[in-house]
């Protein structure tokens, strides 16, 4: 119990005293994970509206593809990117290996399928004739993407969360293109995992602790938006 | 102006789903300002036609001319679209507010605010539903949102307007009131209306023209009269509230009428028939007169036949009366009648109609009914 308690201490410690390499650790997570998020939003969300919208013959196919992509285990994402990126593989001219850019690729790849997979359920559970009704009030086809994803907000949101939640906690992928180096592509959740291995339970907990809060703090803006009290 | 020149004209129109013909419509027209219903069991092609019509769904054959020209292309779908709108049976509100909901349609246009301020607030106020501007679409009651659904739709004045079945989940009063208003911004707009509609009545009171349909295609096309009182076929006239359809064979010819053995029993009716051919009679339970017996005074009705009561239902205004007469009859009398004749179950009545007042439809063999009185 002790070591729990210490633990619990010293991440207050090092969180009020904003230990410059805590707060980088921090930062960066934040970093990849938001800039993860926010690639996964742009391709997860429009090609998941493309597909609950469109007819095409290997649509169910697609659709169960997207869905076992939901559930991408980060280290066979690791796996791939790190061979894309190797100094002979097909992008390893790019020179990007081990850099926190590789780190965005891989969780973008982890998150993208998660948010694509929700959209797509969000934007086929609404009403089935309002497509048409949006068609009827004369929408382009742009401003009919637009309306279906506003009234489909709530889902969405749940989708950017799940998304994120998914990344920010994700260490597999992360430490394998990253290769957590100290100031450079150390991030929370490769951090917790070294300083576990090497004995230094304070700093671990430390470290998990601040991953927590960052994930509830948040979750709890999405959730405050989500459930924004709507109109009377 | 080509005032003669029908608004939307639809030719040879048919939609298939998952291979199989859901709607075939040779042609139909509608004229600037009309007001046309389409009547018919669910399933007969109604929401089909009206979504076909409106160029929201693939058509798989035909083409749709508006004012004259062919909407064909995409760009051209997306022209006739702007200058439609549809109401659906569900409301299908944003999730937002009612004021947002019903300026929809005129932001989709990208129209100036001040504009849209103006109609909005026309359309508000023409559906009762002023107080509402900034409520929640999704907190208000069924009558409500669909007067929202309702006002979205006029309040891009649009050139035809497509109402598929919008009063059907709502109860009696509210449907009502409804109606009332729909009927009044209809009249005071004149715009060219294409509908389903579920109850006849609803049909018979805003309709310029009827249309029956069952398996996707149109059965008959006319004012309510002409449907109501000279339906073409055994399912129109069941559709339209004939109770009493009768079939029997033409025994004798005198004149202008004729007497048709109907299960041993002869009824005499009016209309160029063949002698020995298979007939329909169609008789509306309003024409149809009871009396106890025995009746003295003589009447002007040729058909009298004796006839046990075996069913009396109430019908709200009035009563539903089922005899047996050797063959079924159905009479509609007031509650007054009930009372004053003491009608109920197993009385011995006297039901009487006149030969005129039968509407004839002679048996199809193939292809298309022929109609007698038309």
């Amino acid at each position: 119990m002790d070591l729990i308690f210490e633990g619990i201490l010293k991440a207050f410690f090092l969180l009020f005293t904003f230990d410059p390499e805590v707060m980088g650790i921090t930062l960066l997570s934040l970093e990849v994970s938001g800039a993860a998020t926010l690639i996964s939003l742009l391709i997860g969300i429009s090609a998941g509206t493309i597909i609950a919208l469109a007819e095409f013959p290997g649509r169910k196919i697609i659709v169960s593809l997207v869905n076992t992509g939901m559930g991408l285990p980060p280290v066979v994402v690791g796996l791939f990117v790190t061979i894309f990126l190797w100094r002979n593989g097909p992008l390893g001219f790019l020179g990007i290996l081990f850099t926190p850019l590789a780190m965005i690729i891989a969780q973008a790849v982890i998150a993208t399928p998660i948010v694509m997979g929700i959209t797509l359920a969000a934007i086929q559970a609404l009403p089935k004739n309002l497509r048409l009704q949006i068609m009827a009030l004369g929408a382009t086809r742009l401003q009919m993407v637009w309306i279906l994803v506003k009234e489909a907000k709530l889902p969405l949101l749940a989708g950017v969360m799940a998304g994120f939640g998914g990344v920010i906690s994700e260490v597999g992928a992360s430490i394998m293109v990253g290769g957590n180096i100290k100031g450079y592509s150390r991030v929370l959740t490769t951090a917790t995992v070294m300083e576990t291995s090497r004995g230094n339970f304070e700093v671990a907990i430390a470290l998990g602790i601040i991953l927590l809060l960052l994930a509830f703090f948040i979750n709890w803006i999405l959730t405050r938006i989500q459930q924004k009290e709507r109109p009377r | 102006m080509n005032g003669s020149r029908s608004i939307l004209e639809a030719k040879n129109l048919q939609v298939r789903k998952a291979g199989s013909l859901v709607l075939d419509v040779p042609l139909l027209r509608i004229e600037e300002g009309e007001i046309l219903s389409l009547i018919g069991p669910n399933g007969a092609g109604k929401t089909t036609l009206l979504q076909a019509m409106a160029r929201l769904i693939k058509l798989s054959q035909g083409e749709l001319c508006f004012r004259g020209e062919n909407v064909s292309s995409n760009h051209a779908q997306f022209e006739y679209r702007r200058r439609l709108a549809m109401v659906f049976q569900e409301p299908l509100l944003f999730d937002t507010t009612v004021y947002e909901n019903v300026a929809a349609g005129l932001k989709i246009r990208g129209i100036k605010k001040s504009a849209i301020q103006r109609t909005v607030a026309e359309n508000l106020k023409r559906f009762g539903i002023a107080h509402l501007a900034h409520r929640s679409a999704r907190k208000i009651s069924g009558g409500e949102a669909q007067r929202v659904a309702l006002a979205r739709a006029l309040a891009t004045q649009p050139e035809v307007l497509f109402l598929d079945e919008p009063f059907s989940s709502l109860d009696p009063p509210t449907r009502e009131s409804l109606l009332e208003d729909l009927e009044s911004v209809l009249r005071e707009t004149k715009t060219t209306t294409l509908m389903a509609v579920h109850d006849r009545m609803e049909a018979l009171r805003l309709s310029d023209l009827i249309a029956v349909m069952n398996h996707g295609r149109i059965l008959q096309v006319g004012p309510p009269g002409e449907v109501m009182n000279q339906p073409l076929d055994e399912f129109v006239a069941s559709f339209v509230g004939v109770e009493t359809i009768l079939s029997g064979q033409v025994v004798r010819k005198e004149g202008g009428s004729f007497i048709a053995s109907i299960q041993g029993h002869y009824i005499e009716a009016v209309g160029k028939v063949e002698l020995g051919e298979s007939v329909v009679l169609c008789i509306r339970p309003e024409n149809v007169t009871l009396m106890v017996p025995p009746f003295k005074e003589p009447t002007s009705a040729r058909n009298v036949f004796p006839g046990t009561i075996v069913k009396v239902t109430p019908l709200g205004l009035f009563y539903k009366v089922q005899l047996q007469c050797g063959f079924p009859l159905v009479a509609y009398v007031t509650s007054h009648s009930l009372e004053n004749l003491s009608l109920r179950e197993g009385k011995e009545m006297v039901a009487s109609f006149k030969a005129t007042s039968i509407h004839v439809v002679r048996k199809k063999e193939k292809g298309r009914p022929v109609s007698l009185n038309a």
